[in-house]
């Protein structure tokens, strides 16, 4: 029949036309990889691996120049750490208050309020840190500085809470109700349940959202930029004026940087280092949701 | 005797841990929600002042009470229509084609994880891919099309895992029903089951764009301005954006702009607000149709 004929063309039509706007993707992951690795061979033509990778000293525009960007590693460690260590406890505890404890229309009112301020767009967060955050900290550290890791730390806290509060949520909600009720009836309180059940049954998961968090945590830029400063410095110390990885790109753009020559390829360098580590944490993230999915 | 009491000891100690751990589940949770009120009424302390309709309509000035963020609206809005209208398609259907036809075997494996490490990507990361790709590979300059393809790739993957987790969602008896009655592949998928999973759709669409809106670092990559006094005129046009202008204040020691600043983010917090309150009402429309 002639419109089982039409019907057919358009369909064929159809799959010509969509597959390849599935192939956009590959071509984007393809693009990121050529681009960071080949202007950051423009890069390491001049500075040796070694030298960048475990060099302590990052000065590149200032004489004498030096590229170790093991100072803008521990930057972006310090704020990344501090971050973790106040979104994974609090993102599980709200989890677990969430999952067991909120009764359900409180909990539809929690759920939203959380993701909007996953929503808030980061800068926000860094003026935060800059106006509140900092200040309210100088009254318990009084040494430190305007520009101070910590701020950094406590807003991308804030910032990634919600995610892991979010998916530790969602596991700890398919844990089967056969289990738990169980325990329960065998007399176990709410809190041996959430500890000695629910969170070994979904640990797997409860870690992936961790790194999947620590990742994002990683990426930060701009509240990081504005909270924790230029000061690439080899330190420990939070109350000090650091540089994270993404900041220093920041900078880089801002500043009045020539298109060639080695200074405009650190940008380049730092960002393939910041993708390789993003993107090695979150393969490693999904192939732990991927291999535990229990649906 | 003494067992009952060791017993009740036990019972009563096990007890307290339990409610000690629900009340620091409760402040853990509450302190969150608490801090989102305070940085609000930080915000709004700050800013209030500043707010006005000159705010809104002037351009940038060295002089504080002159300054306004006309010049970040506009480009704002001329460059989130733009990525939308390059990513909201382009994405849509490539979550068509993923869900409805798929690609077999390891290729298609791969393109999934792929897009999943797409979203997970630093945005500054998306900015560089558009500084060498687009800025300067394309020569289309500081431009807002720079601008909104670096965004469009960027929001990309939200979209795509929206549609198909839409998609998903839709009954497999929708479909059939429509092969039964001998239809076509695509009339199915377009005719019965994005309609039926538009709600959803809509929902993602506009959380990725509200993304889009409040994304800073790829844009100050690329070299979006801080310091513009004009409106856009074309997409080939540099722009600034609100988020941008917003950094630009409060980057500066003097009080006075970070008023500025904090009034600006009352706007974007507005508009985010906005389009977070269409994405729910959206959600709990297409919640409502499921029951029914």
């Amino acid at each position: 029949m002639r419109s089982e004929k039409i019907s057919l063309k358009r369909e064929y039509m159809v799959r010509a036309f969509l597959g390849p706007t599935a192939i956009v993707s590959v071509i984007t992951t393809l693009t990121i990889v050529i681009i960071l690795f080949k202007e950051a061979t423009g890069f390491f033509k001049e500075i040796p691996v070694t030298d960048f990778l475990f060099g302590t000293n990052w000065a590149p525009l200032i004489e004498p120049k030096s590229f170790g960007v093991l100072p803008l590693v521990t930057g972006t460690f310090l704020v990344t750490a501090g971050a973790a260590f106040i979104a994974i406890p609090l993102g599980l505890l709200t989890a677990f208050y969430l999952s067991v404890y909120a009764k359900p229309n409180l909990r539809d009112i929690i759920k939203p309020i959380l993701e909007i301020l996953a929503g808030i767009p980061t800068i926000v967060y860094g003026y935060f840190a800059l106006t509140f955050v900092t200040p309210a900290l100088k009254i318990i550290f009084p040494e430190i500085e305007v520009f101070n890791a910590l701020s950094g730390a406590i807003v991308v806290g804030i910032m990634i809470l919600p995610m892991v509060s979010s998916l530790c949520d969602d596991c700890f909600r398919e844990v089967p109700g056969s289990v738990k009720e169980g325990a329960y009836a065998l007399g176990a309180t709410s809190f041996e349940v959430s500890w000695q059940i629910t969170l070994p049954y979904s640990l797997s998961r409860v870690l992936a959202s961790f790194i999947l968090a620590i990742s994002r945590a990683i990426g930060e830029t701009m509240a990081v930029t504005l909270a924790s400063g230029a000061n690439p410095q080899l330190t420990f110390n939070p109350l000090k004026s650091i540089q994270t990885m993404t900041a220093y790109i920041v900078q880089i753009s801002l500043g009045d940087v020539q298109a060639s020559g080695v200074e405009y390829y650190t940008c380049y360098a730092v960002g393939i280092l910041l993708f390789a580590i993003t993107l090695g944490m979150n393969l490693f993230g999904h192939a732990i949701l991927a291999k535990y999915r229990r649906v | 005797m003494n067992d009952l009491t060791e017993f009740e000891k036990r019972i009563k100690w096990r007890k307290s841990k339990e409610n000690i751990f629900k009340l620091i589940s409760l402040v853990a949770t509450y302190s969150c929600i608490l801090l989102l009120f305070v940085l609000v009424f930080d915000l709004f302390m700050d800013g209030k002042e500043w707010l006005g309709l000159k705010f809104l309509t002037n351009f940038q000035s060295r002089f504080p009470h002159k300054a306004g963020i006309y010049a970040g609206l506009m480009g704002t809005l001329w460059l989130t229509i733009t990525t939308a209208l390059i990513s909201i398609p382009l994405g849509v259907l490539a979550g068509i084609f993923l869900e409805e036809y798929g690609i077999p075997g390891k290729i298609g494996k791969i393109i999934e994880i792929n897009i999943s490490n797409l979203a997970g990507v630093p945005s500054i990361v998306y900015g560089l891919l558009g500084l060498s790709v687009f800025v300067r590979g394309a020569q289309m300059g500081r431009s807002i099309i720079a601008g909104a393809l670096t965004l469009g790739l960027l929001i990309l993957p939200v979209i795509i895992v929206a549609t198909r987790e839409s998609l998903k969602a839709v009954p497999l008896s929708l479909r059939m029903a429509g092969y039964a009655l001998g239809a076509r592949k695509y009339q199915v998928t377009f005719g019965q089951v994005l309609p039926s999973a538009l709600p959803g759709i809509l929902t993602g669409i506009i959380l990725a764009i509200g993304r889009a809106i409040g994304e800073t670092a790829p844009l100050v990559v690329i070299g979006a301005l801080s310091y513009v006094s004009f409106v856009p005129a074309s997409v080939k046009d540099e722009f600034t954006v609100l988020p941008i202008m917003i950094y630009n204040w409060a980057s500066r020691p003097q009080e006075a702009f970070h008023g500025l600043a904090s009034a600006g983010i009352l706007v974007l917090l507005i508009v985010m607000l906005c389009l977070n309150g269409l994405a729910i009402y959206f959600r709990i429309k297409n919640q409502k149709g499921k029951r029914s």
